[in-house]
């Protein structure tokens, strides 16, 4: 293993180059345009014999994907924010069309207010697209869920598209020390795209017709389905990259010191790493504090985190995220999923737009939890109010 | 009122790079608009996204900042209820014929009354230099590293074709004619687009041999031919470099208008 220090967006460039998607369709918008700038130049270079289309909006860059797709090539697009929200339409239209497209989302805030900064708002509000969802926690694991996500997506037992989802310019823009696989290990990983079916004029079919009503909720039944049959998938497939890469993945949810954990955060994505070192400050004062990341959002697993969190007082939930009126979407479903334990579920909506996340506001969030107080905005500037 | 009064000046100092041409072209603007002594009231400043739209905000009366490259369907709502209101959307190439081409062409179609000027610095310049559908062709960016290979947008065809009443093309470098060319944009009714040739030497000028500001506004002034010149030329059959590009009026017409209100 040979470690580099490379920035998130150029490491995912070259893993996504390892892959060997024949088309790359994406339009730029902060942060994500280091990726596609890093994957123009690799193709400009003959680094990767595909084709790079510069297209006119996020919209086109979606749709370009599917026909690549369905014509039965690798495809990859990134993007994030409003260019996801542009793509709304054909994100559900490729879900449902079940083409294997892998998309990076370099997470962040939505308009209005106009924002470039991070939040997870962008991939949340996807959330019920019928796209496989994956968070990461560091630039490794974004990379290596790039891979990932490429051999579940491409299971003729799933069929999905796949978010792997890193947080904008807090991973986008940061170096870290990255072990970026070889081509041999990758491609005897994913080996080459092998779709299920095509479009072929020798032997046509038709891609997106209608579903009459005798039909469509069967269609959305099997959809939703895979995307249920994709946990099992990830696993599986998560234990045979870290058979082959040396890094794990069987696992959708992760504890660090939740074995004997009375207090626990749940928490997705990069934010993950700040609660650990809080967690480290809290526990040298003698506080049993643990947490639970989300390596997966869709589908989402229930079981798992019922089962990580059985034993614990107190669940304090950090949201990069709102539903507006409601909860934060963690939030909502930790609730669902420890339904019926007793076990205080509380939400803490935080980190909106870029406001930063220290290791005294995780203590502080701790302190809250364990009073029982919860379910708020943290961390409001009362004087602007 | 004075020209500085249309500045809001808590917004300054502005996000633009030095030698950004987009200064230039909110001044003419705003010089125009004060020519004419519009009040800020019936004044409304629209913009997209990308660095040309963030011209809105500077000014101080009410402004729109929308999303990328909706703009004009923005202007088209607003103009509609307000037909008496001045409305004028400040685009870039990107913004405007990228992701917003069919909100251009159908404003143009509907030659909605408004005055559209659209900062062409050929590139992304916000997001860090990528290609956009203005870059020309061989030029580099970041995402053509080798040259772009598709042909770009000729934006005042576009809008002529697609039935705006008034279009021109100056540059940066042509202030007087350029402020003059906003000021008949702004009298004429319906739709009235405006392209100015602007420099971008952070993304554009510094991957395209042009590193100072001078150099790419000498190319503005060299590689400008004015419309009368290249009406001749091709009249004589000689056919323009491929470098030059034109500049002027290119049509002013009274086509019927959508916005304006009837006379009582």
């Amino acid at each position: 293993m040979t470690m580099e220090i490379m920035e998130g967006s150029i490491a995912i460039a070259e893993t996504v180059r390892l892959c060997r998607p024949q088309v790359i369709s994406a339009y730029p918008i902060t942060p994500q345009t280091h990726i596609v700038e890093g994957l123009a130049s690799i193709v400009a270079d003959g680094r990767l014999d595909a084709e790079y289309i510069c297209v006119e909006s996020e919209f086109s860059a979606l749709s370009a994907c599917i026909g690549a797709s369905a014509a039965g090539s690798r495809v990859y697009s990134a993007t994030t924010s409003q260019g996801l929200a542009l793509m709304a339409e054909v994100v559900f239209n490729s879900a449902g069309m079940r083409l294997p497209i892998v998309m990076g989302i370099a997470n962040r805030a939505i308009s209005a207010p106009l924002s470039i900064w991070n939040d997870q708002q962008d991939s949340i509000m996807m959330r019920d697209s019928g796209w496989i969802q994956l968070y990461a926690e560091d630039n490794q694991e974004a990379i290596d869920m790039h891979i990932l996500a490429y051999k579940v997506c491409e299971d003729h037992n799933i069929l999905l598209p796949a978010f792997v989802c890193f947080d904008g310019f807090i991973l986008s823009h940061v170096y870290e020390p990255i072990d970026l696989p070889s081509q041999e290990l990758v491609d005897s990983f994913l080996g080459p795209f092998n779709p299920y079916q095509k479009l072929d004029a020798k032997d046509p079919i038709s891609f997106g017709m209608y579903a009459t009503p005798e039909y469509y909720l069967e269609f959305r039944y099997e959809h939703d389905q895979a995307v249920k049959r994709a946990a099992d998938a990830i696993k599986k497939y998560g234990k045979e990259f870290g058979e082959i890469f040396g890094r794990d993945y069987s696992e959708l949810v992760v504890g660090y010191k939740l074995e004997d954990a009375e207090t626990a955060i749940v928490a997705m994505g990069s934010i993950c790493g700040t609660v650990k070192d809080a967690i480290d400050e809290m526990r040298a004062e003698g506080k049993k504090v643990g947490l639970l990341n989300l390596r997966c959002f869709r589908p989402f697993p229930s079981t798992d985190v019922a089962k990580a969190l059985a034993h614990v007082n107190t669940i304090a939930v950090l949201d990069k995220n709102v539903s507006l009126g409601a909860k934060g979407a963690v939030a909502i479903e930790i609730k669902e999923a420890c339904y019926g334990s007793n076990i205080p579920v509380y939400d803490y909506i935080l980190g909106l737009g870029g406001r930063d996340v220290r290791k005294r506001d995780i203590k502080k969030i701790v302190e809250l939890a364990e009073k029982g107080e919860g379910d708020m905005f943290y961390g409001l500037r009362e004087e602007v109010l | 009122m004075n020209l500085e009064d249309w500045y809001r000046q808590d917004r300054l100092p502005h996000i633009y790079c030095a030698g950004c041409g987009n200064g230039t072209i909110l001044n003419c603007t705003l010089r125009a608009v004060e020519e004419l002594d519009y009040k800020k009231e019936e004044t409304t400043f629209i913009s997209g996204i990308g660095c040309s739209s963030r011209a809105a905000g500077y000014t101080s009366s009410d402004s729109l900042h929308t999303t990328h490259g909706r703009a004009l369907a923005f202007a088209t709502g607003l103009k509609l209820v307000k037909p008496r209101q001045h409305v004028i959307v400040f685009t870039g190439d990107g913004d405007c014929s990228a992701i917003g081409g069919n909100h251009f062409i159908h404003a143009c179609r509907r030659n909605i009354d408004i005055t559209v000027i659209c900062m062409n610095n050929n590139i992304y310049g916000m997001t860090g230099g990528q290609g956009s559908p203005c870059t020309p062709y061989g030029a580099i960016s970041t995402t053509t590293p080798y040259g772009m290979q598709e042909q770009p947008f000729d934006l005042c065809k576009v809008a002529e074709a697609a039935g705006a009443n008034y279009v021109a093309r100056w540059t940066s470098f042509h202030v007087k004619e350029l402020t003059e060319a906003i000021r008949v944009g702004l009298e004429t009714p319906g739709l009235s687009f405006i392209e100015v040739m602007t420099q971008c030497p952070t993304s554009f000028g510094s991957k395209n041999k042009m590193r100072q500001v001078t150099q790419m506004l000498d190319m503005f002034r060299d590689n400008a031919v004015l419309k009368a010149k290249a009406d001749r030329d091709a009249a004589k059959g000689i056919l323009p470099s491929p470098e030059k590009f034109v500049v002027g009026q290119f049509v002013r017409r009274n086509n019927p208008p959508l916005g304006v209100e009837a006379a009582k």
